[in-house]
């Protein structure tokens, strides 16, 4: 081999900056978030997973209706009640908690959404 | 047919992991072995190649110049172009890499009416690398949220930046625009460009249509498919991944897999194709060499190991003979030589 002495140590640092996430989580997987759910309540606007993967849609589709058209219809529903389109008065009322709910996933996932740009997040 | 072929490949690359994927059970194989086996060929693959090009002996010392080299002590040299230390070939090596400076000096051939020859400076191509190369380094850093727990600031800092736009929700990244902006011109180059065209083999497509998937698949699963895309499994698969844990835990959609399927293919691909000059870069002997032939002499490895025989020890090995056949000698043989002959 020629000039091995530059090529392997550059091999070496190649080698651990792809696999730089083994070292840095030393093999602790960590403990999948858990948000707190509400305890009086069972149902939300809709079924678990759509809520899971496609909230942050509904979310922007309701800010837009109700800051760029004004509608604040109440028209989402859970079960027999109509809701307003709202996060701090149909969202927040059982999801009382954003620490414990809100952040606990987005932290993990490293999201920050710019809801609380112009929302006061609760005093908790 | 060499547009076609690796397009077919790609969209069989697609079909196939999107069918596969759908069967019960098949999770694990798309989830699990297939990316631990990418991985393994990757690093193999590039560890194997760079290793084979070390041990292939350069015969000659071959810097590219374009500057002034170094003659005499007051005569400026050009020291990035015609470097004579090895800071200085640091120096190029690195602006080459980060910069790719060479593309930068790109220049097109025209004739005109006459018929008159001219060089232009043509930098498209450096502007369509540079956009692509830049963004996808970003996605791959910006990608490490789903893969370290917990998220260091830096990457944070990246993807703030890069959805600083605060388009829709999820957010749209700005390396989604430019990665696709740059695949495409650097696609659109190879058809539109005759001369690029005529050069341009199936294996020159094949990797921009693959990544093209990557990111069309990528877009599609952030913002339009996203049932089933819930990220917090899939951060919990890619955290697993990398602590030797891999858990599949909910029903992810099947658009995530053909992601995952797309981006191990690239990877199984890679040390195999002309996308090594991510490797290859650092061992180019035009560049990472120092313009010093007149100071140094470079031995080339492969020379035979010649032992220097001067015509005296020549005439002594062969005197006798010589002597016998009447050719002149320098020295005449000795009295009890010229008798040991008569016999």
């Amino acid at each position: 081999m020629y000039d091995g002495g530059k090529i392997i140590p550059g091999l070496i640092i190649f080698v651990l900056f792809i696999t730089f996430p083994i070292w840095y989580n030393r093999g602790n997987a960590g403990t999948v978030p858990q948000p707190e759910l509400p305890k009086n309540y069972k149902q939300c606007v809709l079924p678990d997973a759509d809520m899971r993967a496609e909230h942050m849609q509904l979310l922007n589709r309701w800010r837009d209706q109700v800051l760029r058209t004004g509608d604040r219809s109440f028209d989402v529903k859970i079960g027999d009640t109509m809701y307003q389109k709202s996060l701090m008065n149909t969202c927040m009322q059982c999801h009382t908690s954003k620490k414990k709910f809100c952040d606990r996933c987005h932290t993990y996932a490293s999201v920050k959404p710019y809801c609380w740009d112009c929302h006061v997040a609760p005093v908790e | 047919m060499k547009y076609t072929f690796p397009l077919a490949a790609v969209v069989a690359l697609v079909l196939f992991s999107w069918i596969g994927a759908s069967i019960p059970g098949m999770q694990y194989i798309f989830g699990i072995a297939v990316p631990y086996l990418a991985m393994v060929f990757f690093l193999g693959g590039f560890c194997y190649r760079v290793i084979v090009w070390a041990r292939s002996p350069v015969p000659f010392k071959i810097p590219t110049t374009c500057g002034q080299g170094f003659s005499l002590p007051w005569i400026k040299y050009d020291k990035l172009e015609a470097p004579l230390t090895t800071p200085q070939v640091m120096a190029r090596m690195f602006l080459e890499v980060v910069l790719f400076r060479s593309l930068w000096r790109n220049t097109k051939a025209m004739i005109y009416k006459g018929p008159k020859l001219t060089y232009e400076s043509s930098k498209w191509l450096w502007l369509f690398g540079i956009l692509f190369h830049y963004s996808f380094l970003i996605i791959v850093l910006r990608h490490m949220r789903l893969f370290l727990d917990p998220v260091p600031g830096v990457i944070a800092g990246i993807e703030f930046f890069d959805g600083i736009l605060q388009i829709g929700a999820p957010t749209m990244y700005l390396t989604e625009v430019t990665i696709l902006l740059g695949l495409f011109l650097l696609l659109g180059r190879r058809f539109f460009n005759r001369h690029v065209r005529y050069i341009s083999q199936p294996n020159d497509y094949f990797p921009l249509y693959l990544i093209i998937a990557i990111v069309l698949t990528g877009i599609l699963m952030r913002f339009f498919l996203r049932s089933g895309i819930d990220i917090i499994a899939i951060k919990r698969l890619a955290v697993g991944w990398v602590t030797f844990h891999p858990t599949i835990s909910a029903d992810i959609g099947s658009i995530f897999y053909i992601h995952v399927f797309l981006v191990s293919a690239l990877l199984v691909y890679f040390p195999f194709s002309k996308l090594m000059h991510m490797g290859g870069v650092f061992l180019s002997p035009t560049r990472n060499m120092a313009n010093d032939t007149r100071m140094r002499r470079h031995i080339n490895p492969w020379n035979p190991d010649i032992k220097p025989h001067s015509y005296a020890a020549y005439e002594d090995e062969f005197r006798k003979d010589m002597v016998e056949q009447g050719i002149p000698v320098e020295k005449p043989l000795t009295a009890e030589e010229s008798a040991a002959a008569e016999e």
